[in-house]
């Protein structure tokens, strides 16, 4: 009363919170902190766009500079998630664009975007400077002129692998000369040409550039020139990495490498001519890190690259690299703390590189600060994986993807639990698992057991029993988002564990044994959970409520649990409790 | 299933377009007896989603590999196909397949006066970007320089011949 701080104090020091969860705990005190909290908050993230509306967003925080969102739930990235079912930016842009003049940043991952909200947010916001759409789709080049045309002061325009409508690459070209803001453009998505001048006037004078990722039709004839306008870039995206072999390409590119003193990160390298490789080697030794998923190139040459990378951090690698190529890696690369190794062929019915669990175990082995790992092999043993837990105890994310669904342990014979088990009980700070092979209901006990920190678990082809789906919900006190297809696991597990769904951002489970009643009483239940049944063969209750659904998606929401812009396949909970679409 | 349709014909996949698609394999096969040769292994067919790899990288690494998968566009119609040129050995195969795929017919082909009788010309973008008519390199030529396809009424192709 008399005695507290004045809110402008309270405020300043609030501004040392950066983190949401400091905020959010500073919010909860008492009422005035809650109110001289909520009119100071700047930045704001948002896991799921359907776990709260626009207007609670805007009626709570006033002041927002910067928003965060995510949509469509992870498993959309394999074409589980029909399409339609929703997360469209639009609302949330339309409305931002009413409430917060000065917003200045909008990152977006997995949502629907179309030219609509991208001209909409060119035209708001006086301020606007970052704009980053990862995974994204639903608009066209077109919207990026409104962009790159009405933005004065813009820093960023990122779109990282989003899905986007090329129709031509006049888009660039309406930069205005008066734009020298840029500090970080990717276009590596896109596929058409834009015009070369343009681009090079546009990086001749963006002196703040520091992040560049080209997209494939820049051929690498062009590429000497970019480079040499932006010494300073920290990272860089090349284009089509091919040419004929000519000594003047060469020693140009060469060359303009070698003015880069700061670059850190190199990515593209399309279509790869080994012969160019060489051309970046003065640079190697700064590179921490380096994206060759798109190289198909033999692992001599990858491994001749990699080798003058001593300092390298992160690594993202076809398995062209093989087993042999991943063992150079442990030899040379000791600060190493994150690898992905993508397949070449991954429909293929046979191998057709030398890449085995052998090469992650030496990896493992020899990279004393691997924490985060993507892997995919067509064999794995208990031995190899308990091999790689003794290894390496700190790893924070351990992903496997044995190619052939239910692929026992090729050396026994037999399921993958005793593995993956000791993946959880010995990395004891892991936050993120996804599993594959042939598994059964042990190793989720396993996984309640130990994995107390996990929080985000991808179950695939695994399991035998609601069982295991129990010892996860019941066990995983850290749980965050949990992505199940094909597994024999239904009502009893979920039913059992309602309470736990509303400590989860969401659950999704397609293909498994979840019955429609179990939705209709999960939604029952639990009020705060929207229980979304995906089913692309008519309204479930055309058929008895004991039939199981295609898929359900579960998540915690303060907003209404029927969204309006739910398409027909989707059923949730109607107010008179029965189960009927919008 | 039906309503799988729109994406599945834009999805990636092996094989020729217009062949029909998978089924998931059998859950609760290949238990953990060694002796599991009783269940047959199922059908190398490809399930939905698996291996989990986004549709962005599928389709860079096809273009990767392959090189020689280019979009066809018609002019008219609301989204583009997609083709493997290897898949064809020569014009006469290539133009089949187009047909089939959208349901028209491309009339004869003669250096002269180009497609003939029908009410559209194929038409290709080239590694220089300019627009050529369809048939007028020899095969290998064209499969190395076609960059994208266009199915051209047959009106605006007129007065489009090989750049001599």
């Amino acid at each position: 009363m008399a005695y507290s701080f004045p809110e402008e104090v309270l405020e300043h020091v609030f501004s040392f919170l950066s983190l949401a969860r400091d905020r959010n705990a500073v919010s909860l005190v008492c009422k005035s902190w809650y109110e001289i909290e909520r009119w100071c908050r700047h930045r704001i993230f948002v896991g799921n766009c359907y776990a709260v509306s626009p207007e609670i967003v805007i009626r709570r925080f006033p002041e927002l500079r910067a928003v965060e969102m995510k949509g469509k739930p992870h498993f959309a990235d394999f074409n589980l998630v029909p399409e339609g079912w929703g997360a469209y930016a639009y609302p949330w842009i339309a409305a931002m664009a009413e409430a917060y003049p000065f917003l200045e940043e909008i990152k977006l991952k997995r949502m629907v975007v179309t030219d609509e909200s991208l001209e909409l947010i060119s035209k708001s916001y006086k301020n606007f400077k970052v704009l980053v759409l990862t995974s994204c789709e639903g608009f066209t080049t077109d919207g990026l002129a409104s962009i790159a045309a009405n933005c004065r002061h813009l820093r960023e325009l990122d779109l990282r692998e989003s899905e986007v409508e090329d129709l031509s690459g006049h888009w660039l070209s309406h930069f205005p000369d008066s734009c020298t803001s840029l500090v970080s453009l990717n276009m590596s998505c896109l596929g058409s040409e834009v015009s070369f001048s343009s681009l090079e006037r546009l990086v001749a004078r963006s002196p703040n550039l520091r992040t560049l990722r080209l997209n494939r039709a820049v051929p690498l004839e062009k590429l000497a020139n970019l480079v040499r306008h932006a010494p300073q870039l920290v990272e860089l995206g090349t284009g089509a990495y091919s040419s004929e072999i000519r000594s003047d390409t060469f020693s140009s590119l060469a060359d303009a490498f070698s003015a880069c003193k700061q670059l850190k990160a190199l990515s593209g390298f399309w279509d790869v001519v080994p012969s160019y490789l060489p051309a970046v080697y003065s640079v190697c030794s700064g590179i921490t890190s380096l994206n060759l998923s798109y190289a198909a190139i033999p692992s001599s040459d990858l491994v001749k690259l990699i080798s003058q990378c001593q300092n390298l951090q992160r690594l993202w690698v076809l398995d062209y690299i093989e087993d042999s190529g991943l063992e150079a890696l442990a030899a040379s690369c000791k600060d190493l703390q994150e690898l992905r190794v993508f397949p070449s062929d991954p429909f293929g019915a046979e191998p057709n590189v030398s890449l085995t669990e052998q090469g992650l175990v030496s990896v493992s082995e020899g990279c004393p600060k691997l924490e985060s790992v993507l892997y995919f092999c067509r064999q794995m043993s208990n031995a190899a994986l308990i091999a790689i837990a003794r290894n390496r105890p700190n790893f924070i994310r351990f992903r496997l993807c044995i190619i052939e669904p239910q692929a026992a342990d090729y050396l026994t014979l037999e399921p993958l639990d005793a593995g993956f088990g000791a993946i959880v009980e010995n990395c004891k700070e892991l936050r993120r698992l996804s599993m594959s092979g042939l598994l059964t209901d042990r190793v989720f006990k396993y996984i309640g057991t130990h994995a107390k920190k996990l929080e985000m678990l991808s179950i695939a082809f695994a399991g035998e029993s609601d069982l295991g789906l129990h010892h996860v919900l019941s066990g995983c006190d850290s749980l965050r988002k949990l992505e199940i297809r094909d597994c024999p696991f239904g009502d009893k597990a979920v039913l059992a564990n309602a309470a736990k769904l509303d400590t989860m951002r969401s659950l999704w489970m397609s293909s498994c044994s979840v019955s429609f009643g179990a939705c209709k009483l999960l939604a029952q239940k639990m009020p705060r959970l929207n229980v979304e049944v995906i089913d692309e063969r008519g309204p479930p209750d055309s058929r008895p409520e004991s039939c199981v659904v295609e898929r359900v998606y579960v998540y915690r929401t303060v907003a209404s649990r029927q969204r309006l812009d739910m398409p027909d396949f989707v059923w949730t909970l109607d107010e008179d409790s029965s189960m009927r679409y919008s | 299933m039906d309503s799988d349709l729109n994406l599945k014909a834009t999805e990636l996949r092996l094989g020729l377009p217009g062949t029909t698609d998978a089924i998931s394999p059998p859950k609760n096969n290949k238990r953990s007896s060694p002796d599991s040769d009783s269940a047959p292994s199922p059908p190398k067919a490809q399930i939905v989603g698996w291996p989990p790899i986004r549709s962005y990288r599928k389709n860079n690494l096809a273009e990767a590999e392959s090189g020689s998968f280019v979009k066809v566009s018609m002019d008219g119609a609301p989204y583009l196909r997609k083709i493997d040129l290897k898949v064809y050995n020569g014009y006469l195969e290539l133009l089949e397949g187009l047909e089939k795929m959208f349901k028209l017919t491309i009339g004869e082909y003669s250096e002269r006066e180009g497609y003939k009788g029908s009410e559209y010309a194929p038409a290709y973008e080239d590694k220089d970007g300019d627009l050529m008519l369809v048939g007028d390199v020899p095969w290998e030529m064209f499969e190395s320089s076609c960059k994208k396809l266009r199915i051209m009424k047959a009106s605006d192709a007129r007065g489009l011949g090989c750049a001599v």
